[in-house]
């Protein structure tokens, strides 16, 4: 189809017409997958500097690997079966974005490494992820409070990503920006929810966002570690994500009834390899089986 | 019986609401005549519903839209009056238009 598929979309015959010409007997359902990076050349850009274009798909990848780890870890106790679904979706939503990320530092950091090799063969210490994300679940409300910061920052950044110089960072961005909004959406509805819900539940809502906000403030300095020549120009760089990610914070938490509030930041920097305890066990858990069984594949 | 149905137990001890209510979807499929129904879930409000209806029935690419309604809202028939409903229509074979000739371009007729 042409340039009138998306006025087509919605017209019961003309989707009809179409046919199914692919061959695939089971059309109605599942099908039309598509690989985000189809046809996008490989090949860094010369204005691109390698080292630094690792860096920032390895950190990215590593806020996305951890915070995919942690959602994976409400499954069978989350409150409801429909809500242990859509964390479980999230996470691999997050998952496929550390793959992706990964896949394209192994091509430019000059190691030539796999994606498994940066995800099961790496010390806590050689992981660049924020603070934030590894974190211990806690309960609903700290959970999806830090899908809220999380999601938030991470969409301020990837859409900005999304026009970047290196073909293939761009392409994983403008992929990733659907699925963040969707993230957003899913933990705004559930703040305000939660904020605006019972007393109960406000008072857990409250206790969560006092307990991360010292995290906050290490997302947005990352931006700037994350992106060095890459986001220059002051409309897209460091400051304008700062500006999205608490904005859209602060109108989110009004509807709640609630505030970010103001605490000393947290002494991590994990951009430099400087982790909460809470990293080691978590890394443990997720790199066991395939240190175990090193050559195995699935 | 579901998970939901019989309200589980969160990590935190305290239990599930048991009380949201049933809710049916239907997905119309990316070239799909129509909306299908796919199944049920439970959810507090009908947003909500929608979301869930995201996450559980198109997460295999399968919908371009999705319906949802509270099961309460569904008047159905019911099984005592099947015959008089469908019986009727059993042996009326000439209500069927099969003397037509149809184009060769009209698709699922």
């Amino acid at each position: 189809m042409s340039s009138t598929e998306a006025a087509d979309d919605d017209h019961v015959y003309l989707s009809l017409a179409e046919g199914h010409d692919d061959g695939d007997a089971r059309w109605a359902f599942g099908t039309g997958f598509s690989d985000p990076l189809h046809g996008v050349d490989t090949a860094v850009p010369d204005a691109v500097d390698g080292s630094a274009l690792a860096a920032v798909c390895l950190a990215l990848g590593d806020d996305a690997l951890v915070a995919s780890q942690r959602l994976a870890e409400w499954c069978t106790r989350a409150p409801e079966l429909e809500e242990e679904v859509a964390l479980a979706n999230i996470g691999l939503d997050l998952l496929g974005q550390a793959r992706m990320l990964y896949a394209r530092c192994g091509q430019v950091d000059g190691t030539d490494r796999r994606e498994d090799a940066y995800a099961y063969f790496r010390a806590p210490a050689d992981f660049r992820n924020v603070a934030l994300v590894e974190l211990p679940n806690g309960d609903f409300a700290l959970s999806i409070a830090r899908l809220l910061i999380l999601s938030t920052w991470r969409l301020a950044l990837l859409s900005r990503l999304a026009g970047t110089s290196d073909p293939v960072l761009a392409a994983i961005a403008a992929k990733a920006v659907p699925e963040l909004t969707y993230h957003r959406q899913y933990a705004a509805d559930w703040v305000v929810r939660l904020g605006d819900g019972t007393e109960e539940s406000h008072r857990r809502m409250r206790a969560a966002l006092r307990e991360l906000a010292p995290y906050v403030e290490e997302l947005l300095t990352a931006t700037g570690d994350t992106v060095p020549g890459i986001l220059a120009a002051p409309d897209t760089g460091t400051e304008a994500v700062r500006e999205e990610t608490l904005g859209v914070l602060r109108q989110v938490l009004a509807a709640a009834g609630l505030d970010l509030p103001e605490r000393p930041a947290a002494p991590y920097r994990g951009r430099g390899g400087e982790h909460t305890e809470h990293l080691a066990p978590l890394l443990e858990e997720l790199q066991s089986v395939a240190r175990e069984h090193p050559e195995a594949t699935w | 019986m579901s998970d939901a149905q019989i309200g589980r137990n969160g990590d935190n001890g305290t239990p599930s609401k048991g009380d949201w209510p049933l809710y049916e979807v239907f997905v119309r499929g990316k070239r799909g005549l129509n909306h299908v129904h796919v199944g049920s879930l439970h959810a507090a409000d009908d947003t909500m519903a929608l979301t869930h209806a995201r996450d559980l029935y198109t997460r295999r690419n399968e919908g371009v839209s999705i319906w949802v309604v509270r099961s309460s809202h569904i008047a159905a028939s019911t099984r005592d009056e099947k015959d008089p409903f469908f019986a009727p229509s059993a042996d009326k074979v000439y209500r069927h238009p099969t003397f037509y000739d149809i184009p060769d371009d009209v698709p699922h007729i």
